[in-house]
């Protein structure tokens, strides 16, 4: 039997019709049920004087098939039940749902479309609610000049910890690994010119211009920006966030200014120790590759690369800091009661950050070129 | 086995149970019978370790010491494949009835019947829908997730997924706690209805004196880490320990007697 019962002794049900009554016999169990047959010929009633144990399910199937021989109007007599058997029937009866009981559906193409609409329309929503919550933080700081005493200086200092910190053994392996690529691919097309000399220049631009802070950035976004967006979400689902608000506190100036702070404090050295550990590992790479010493990687690194080139790349780092913070405790402050919430919008929040990084970081190639740098 | 040879057996029998959280001892020698068909219920201050109790009968914690026999099986020791038996026949209701948040109403109270059986999709749905009725929600409660319903309907559909399979022990953990004394008094209510429709065992873990009045057949009083007393409603009152004393006569206690007293007799015996 399916039903691995209390004392193992279940006794298998068994229906048969004889003189016009369903006869039930066994127990009737919620694994059985479903396999009983249901050839009922011309039956009028049912008879479960011989049912041992039956459970909801099995009260069930005797209900339904009343039902069934009685036709839609009425269901037929039911005979036999003891006393316990007949409350349960009773409560079951009660409780019956309803013909009318609505299929799932499935959405229709008119559905479909909408959705699409509502998707649109929530889009530009929370641009309008980013932007208003950016505004915010811009006013918490503003408040901060006025009344610098304000700022929680300790749960600044513990951010920057965090955010930055403890990301600097990650970034830096990060950046090192990157050099080296770089390094790699580039002498192996650049000795086909025999122009391998200019592996520096390639790798100084694109790790000091680009990919130092770029990458770093993406890092942050996936360490701290997740964190921001968990951390002040579980708060909000355990009513925390309210609590403040009740207490006369601005969850802005609480939560949000220091991480948003603490990630535009660090993650310009952050850019600096990408940048630095970059052109290490390209200059590593390009002596036992290209035969280059790091003497020679050194003069032409001075004499070739601008200093801009070095401050383009970290001009950009306040404002992904900005936008990685901005979006974290945005995310955050948006879930709402359920687990599930808070797991979708950790990940909303990592993925729009690094895709408005990268947005950022293509409009910042568009105006540097526009002013010539 | 004969009817009171069945009844004699209890069906969950705790023996010189001790558990430990590092130093603090939490559980030093609890011995427990409860029997079949009966409602207990377990009291004790905060922090006397009554869901610890309960975690521990139902295999969520791991005892330092002692018995547990759930129908006179040892729940300790048991393979998998018996545990995963065990399960199915009793159901859990946790404090804030830990649904699913991912699932709506009516697919909590399937997850059981999916895990444990092979039923066909509509027969299960049914079978859902009455559970979730049983319990007092309306039929537009089933599709809606958890985080739409508020603190007592989510209580009643955890317990409609602790009921799902019709086990033979219900494990309830603060059935009514949070509620208003209205949603109380009607839980109170259904679980003594379901208790005698169903013929449950419940163990539960509460704070409402009004409860204990009005349905626990017996209550167990957690104190001084081991069960300090056993008994009807009339045995607690005569206990003599200053806690026990206290609880049992303290205010609120004395006008939770006085309202209950005069029902108390014809609902149970009504609901028989």
């Amino acid at each position: 039997m399916s039903r691995q019962g209390p004392d193992k002794d279940t006794v298998p049900p068994g229906i048969e019709v004889t003189d016009g009554r369903v006869v039930l016999s066994g127990d009737l169990l919620i694994g059985d049920v479903a396999d009983l047959s249901r050839d009922l010929q011309d039956a009028q009633s049912v008879d479960i004087e011989q049912v041992g144990r039956m459970d909801t399910a099995g009260a069930w199937f005797i209900l339904d098939l009343a039902a069934q021989i009685g036709g839609p109007d009425a269901s037929a007599p039911i005979s036999g039940a003891s006393d316990v058997q007949t409350l349960l029937l009773d409560t079951v009866r009660e409780n019956m749902p309803g013909a009318d009981a609505a299929p799932d559906a499935w959405p229709s193409l008119t559905d479909r479309i909408e959705m699409i609409g509502r998707k649109a329309h929530d889009a530009w929503r929370s641009t309008v609610e980013i932007t208003g919550f950016l505004g915010q933080i811009v006013a918490a700081l503003a408040g901060l000049v006025i009344h610098p005493r304000r700022l929680r200086l300790t749960s600044l200092v513990h951010h920057m910890q965090e955010v930055g910190w403890n990301a600097v053994p990650i970034v830096a392996l990060m950046a090192f690994l990157i050099g080296i690529v770089l390094a790699f691919q580039g002498s192996s097309q650049l000795r086909q010119f025999g122009a391998e000399v200019f592996v520096v220049d390639l790798i100084a631009i694109s790790i000091l211009r680009e990919l130092g802070i770029l990458l770093t950035a993406i890092i942050i976004a996936g360490r701290s920006g997740s964190a921001f967006t968990a951390a002040i979400g579980s708060m909000k689902m355990r009513e925390e966030v309210d609590a403040m608000r009740t207490l006369g506190l601005d969850p802005v100036q609480i939560l949000v200014v220091p991480r948003v702070l603490a990630l535009i404090f660090t993650l310009p050295f952050l850019g600096l120790i990408a940048d630095i550990s970059g052109l290490v590992g390209g200059a590593l790479m390009s002596w036992i590759e290209l035969g280059v010493s790091p003497g020679v990687f050194q003069a032409r690194l001075v004499a070739d690369v601008n200093i801009w080139q070095f401050a383009v790349g970290i001009i950009k780092a306040p404002f992904f800091a900005l936008i990685i913070g901005v979006i974290g405790c945005y995310e955050g402050l948006k879930v709402g009661g359920n687990a599930e919430s808070l797991g979708r919008l950790t990940s909303t929040s990592v993925v729009v950050s690094i895709f408005l990084v990268i947005v950022a970081d293509a409009m910042f190639s568009v105006f540097f070129a526009l002013v010539g740098v | 086995m004969t009817e009171t040879e069945q009844a004699e057996k209890p069906i969950i029998r705790v023996r010189g149970l001790v558990k430990r959280f590092g130093t603090h001892v939490v559980h030093d020698g609890v011995d427990l019978d409860v029997r079949r068909g009966e409602i207990i219920g377990i009291v004790g201050g905060s922090g006397t370790g009554k869901s610890v109790l309960l975690h521990q009968i139902v295999g969520l914690l791991k005892p330092d010491a002692g018995q547990i026999e759930v129908f006179g099986q040892s729940v300790r020791d048991t393979s998998d494949e018996e545990y995963r038996d065990l399960r199915r026949r009793w159901g859990v209701m946790f404090q804030d009835g830990a649904l699913f948040s991912s699932l709506t109403v009516r697919q909590n109270v399937e997850v059981p019947m999916k895990e444990q059986l092979d039923l066909p999709d509509d027969l299960r749905k049914t079978l859902a829908g009455i559970k979730v009725r049983m319990v007092g929600l309306p039929d537009s409660a089933q599709g809606t997730y958890p985080s739409d319903l508020s603190g007592g309907m989510r209580k009643r559909a955890g317990f409609a997924r602790a009921i799902s399979l019709d086990p033979e022990i219900v494990f309830l953990d603060e059935p009514t706690a949070g509620l208003d004394p209205i949603g109380a008094a009607a839980f109170d209510t259904l679980i003594g209805r379901l208790q005698a429709a169903l013929g449950l065992t419940v163990f539960m873990v509460t704070h409402d004196l009004d409860s204990l009045h009005a349905i626990c057949d017996r209550i167990a009083v957690l104190a001084e880490k081991k069960v300090l007393a056993v008994g009807t409603m009339a045995e607690m009152l005569e206990v003599d320990h200053p806690w026990v004393r206290e609880y049992f006569h303290g205010p609120r206690a004395r006008a939770a007697l006085a309202t209950t007293d005069k029902t108390d007799k014809t609902d149970k015996d009504e609901m028989r």
